[in-house]
């Protein structure tokens, strides 16, 4: 087991650094560094003195991968790839466009995101499973049938809408809760409900739709017919058989995203005001802060790749027969 | 003048290729199975019928030229105007033209913000200034409601009847080709008339769904943003389509170091978050874009290349998915006795690859091509809000959401463009995904074998 994992994570670091030469190449090869400083200072204030200074304030004015100038060790270090990827690795993410450091405001930010995120996470899965096992038990007839419909329904629906029309109704029209805001400690559940509930509700859609299948699979299985033809009722084979079975699928499914809790969730956090890394990197991409969408990309895949060797053990811990080798 | 823009010659070759695959499947009748089967649910027919009339409007937006000017001298040479239109605008007639200052409501006569106009007298007054177009030949305001009514009953009338006449003249076909469920196409269409024919005939007098802040129609803008979905819903799987079925046969067939490069390829690039992804390519676009404007001669090509490279980087993000299934189902036909039999005749592997593999995937690729179309729609709304979608002056759901969501703070609120761009987009991904579900059913051997699932 433990060699298993070692193994994995030995096996992270290629991929790891697969990722960080693509983001290397997009940023800094496909456009040179003197395209962003243009970009960033606007066309009127493009003079070539802007442009260095612009560079050099931000440690660009470095050569990419090489470096003449320098002595020793200094030509692979005193290079944009070394001080800009490579230090990725160490968690270094240096400072953004406002001079503040990643690093710092990520830890900050995670508080607020975890806060929406895991709520919206837990509750979707219940809501999710019990909406599809109603739908399990009803198979087949017109109440399943409607539940398929209404699920088709909510999936064609975008996300925006139902933030746009969660806002409208529970703020604008009802004054349940503030619009959008966020609050330290307690008091920021006020401003988490109607997030929350937006998004459980933006998911039900495909999520209890892709649940169903997975218990209608199971029940074709020949031990349910068993469990029947023993007279077992129909709720005991249910809960007691096909529940318990079915959520394997559904376990391992939900842990992938477990570590992409952290990321948060772009939309509602820009859309209700709260200061977590889902805005952050929406503030980013549309500011243009290219040190700062780095960043995001790179905790981003370590923390998919987390999720991916957590869905393997998981597997070992559900799934006794599962042998991992 | 005809112009030609990249996507639209790349929308008309999708169309031929899928009139050329259609004749094809028409001749074998393995292929063509399938496809009866789809046909023969309801939802897939009727879903059918509305995704039709998208196209119609989408591909009717994607024949372009630029008008020519009136001339005033006979012996001047001519002259064409800077604007690019398309077939779709000569349709609507003149609606792109017809704007007004500001917002107005659906079907209203007067401007939705009050303004300051002079009286005959000298004085001037506070009030709702008259729309320039909405209801403009209306003697009398008091008019209004009753002018709406007749004309869209009138329109009601003249669509029922073509509605029956066609379905008179259509009685024959539709007995000689049973088992298809002519009934529920029919009424979708008559359904889909019902809605189209009384819009169509009142945008001529009235803006049906209201104008926007700079006083565009936003029924023409809804018009026009159904080819923006469009495009990228099938551009991009035509990017995806190749790039994942090669690399993932490929990986599945050959197994070995290519199974390994291939698999590490897709795990880097699946490890990136999408839309991550995507924004990072899409900036660096935008950089390019900025820094060489030698090559984009007019804003209609710069916004047309804009859309395309979002197709292209959409499609380079998300082939992963499609490569991931494919070489699973590569790994198990590999084993299978006739390709094997095929290796030990002496096939090369590009022939046993094109004549034995491909054609047994084919499912999946059909599959996964309409399953991903919605999700693309709904992708470019989040895309354009996130701001690394089409360009600006694209007309698309995403920019019209976007630019109607700060007006939510206005009382009384602007409502008309995001009811417009939810329901043309909600019917939109509704009738995809359910011939998506159709295609599904149609062409996985499981259900079909089974019988049960969804």
């Amino acid at each position: 087991m433990l060699s298993y994992i070692l193994r994995r994570v030995l096996y992270a670091i290629p991929i790891l650094i697969g990722v960080n030469l693509i983001t290397f190449a997009l940023f800094f090869v496909v456009n040179t560094p003197d395209d962003m400083a243009r970009m960033q200072l606007g066309a009127k204030r493009v003079t070539p003195e802007a442009i260095a200074k612009w560079k050099a304030e931000r440690g660009y004015d470095r050569p990419l991968l090489w470096n003449d100038a320098a002595a020793g060790t200094g030509r692979l270090t005193q290079t944009i790839f070394f001080e800009k990827s490579a230090r990725l690795f160490v968690f270094d993410f240096g400072a953004a466009e406002d001079k503040r450091d990643i690093a710092t405001e990520i830890r900050a930010r995670v508080g607020p995101s975890l806060a929406l995120a895991i709520p919206v996470f837990l509750v979707g899965l219940a809501v999710n499973i019990t909406f599809a096992l109603g739908m399990a038990f009803f198979r087949a007839t017109p109440l399943d049938f409607a539940g398929v419909v209404l699920c088709v329904a909510m999936m064609s629906i975008s996300t925006l809408f139902y933030i746009i029309g969660g806002q409208y109704l529970a703020s604008k029209l009802w004054h349940l809760v503030p619009i959008s805001g966020y609050d330290s400690g307690l008091n920021a559940a006020k401003f988490l409900v109607l997030p929350v509930m937006i998004g459980v509700l933006s998911g039900v859609g495909s999520g209890s739709r892709w649940y169903r299948t997975l218990f209608l699979e199971e029940m074709g299985k020949d031990y349910v017919r068993t469990a029947r033809a023993k007279g077992l009722a129909e709720t005991a084979v249910l809960f007691r058989h096909v529940l318990k079975n079915a959520m394997i699928p559904i376990l391992t499914g939900a842990v992938v995203v477990i570590p992409l809790l952290f990321m948060g969730s772009l939309l509602s956090e820009s859309f209700f005001g709260i200061p977590g890394l889902g805005s952050y990197t929406i503030e980013a991409i549309q500011g243009q802060d290219f040190a700062v969408v780095r960043a995001m990309v790179f905790i981003g895949s370590m923390l998919y790749i987390l999720g991916l060797l957590l869905t393997d053990l998981s597997y070992t811990l559900v799934d006794p027969r599962v042998r991992l080798e | 003048m005809p112009v030609i823009l990249v996507t639209d010659v790349l929308v008309w070759l999708l169309v031929a290729a899928t009139i050329g695959y259609a004749a094809y499947c028409r001749r074998h009748e393995h292929l063509a199975a399938p496809w009866r089967r789809v046909f023969s649910s309801r939802a897939a027919m009727m879903s059918l019928v509305v995704l039709l009339a998208y196209l119609a409007v989408g591909l009717a937006d994607s024949l372009h030229f630029r008008s020519q000017l009136e001339r005033k001298d006979p012996s001047a040479p001519v002259a064409y105007s800077n604007d690019v239109t398309s077939l779709l605008d000569l349709a609507v007639g003149g609606l792109r033209a017809r704007s007004e200052k500001t917002y107005s409501a659906p079907f209203a006569t007067r401007l939705y913000a009050k303004e300051l106009t002079e009286v005959p007298g000298g004085k001037s007054v506070r009030d709702y200034p008259r729309l320039r177009h909405g209801g403009a030949h209306l003697k009398d305001e008091a008019d209004h409601g009753s002018d709406v009514a007749t004309r869209a009953f009138g329109a009601l009338a003249v669509a029922f009847m073509c509605w029956v006449v066609l379905g008179w003249a259509l009685r024959g076909f539709a007995r000689r080709h049973a088992g298809v469920p002519w009934g529920a196409a029919y009424l979708a269409f008559g359904l889909l008339l019902a809605v189209a024919a009384p819009a169509f005939t009142l945008s001529g007098s009235y803006h049906v769904l209201g104008t926007d802040k700079v006083g565009q129609d936003v029924f023409y803008l809804s018009l026009k943003s159904i080819r923006t979905s469009l495009v990228i819903g099938t551009l991009t799987t035509l990017v995806m389509l190749p790039l994942g079925a090669a690399v993932g046969i490929m990986a599945g067939y050959f197994r070995g170091w290519v199974d390994d490069v291939i698999q590490y390829l897709y795990t880097t690039l699946n490890s990136i978050p999408g839309v991550l992804l995507i924004a990072a390519s899409v900036l660096m676009m935008q950089v390019y874009i900025d820094t060489h404007p030698e090559l984009f001669p007019t804003t209609a090509e710069r916004a047309d290349l804009r859309l395309l490279f979002l197709c292209i980087i959409l499609g380079l993000t998300s082939w992963t998915g499609l490569a991931r299934l494919l070489r699973g189902e590569a790994l198990k036909l590999r084993e299978l006795e006739y390709i094997q039999a095929a290796h030990a005749f002496g096939v090369s592997h590009s022939r046993i690859i094109g004549r034995h593999i491909l054609p047994n995937v084919m499912h999946i690729i059909i599959i996964s091509l309409v399953m991903d179309f919605s999700g693309l729609v709904l992708a470019e709304a989040v895309l354009s809000y996130v701001g690394v979608g089409v360009d600006p002056s694209t007309t698309s759901f995403g920019t019209m959401i976007n630019n109607a969501r700060l007006e939510m703070a206005r009382e009384p609120m602007v409502w008309w463009a995001l009811a417009a761009a939810f329901w043309f987009m909600f019917v939109l991904v509704l009738v995809a995904n359910l011939f998506a579900d159709a295609v599904r059913d149609g062409f996985d051997p499981r259900v079909r074998v089974g019988g049960g699932g969804a």
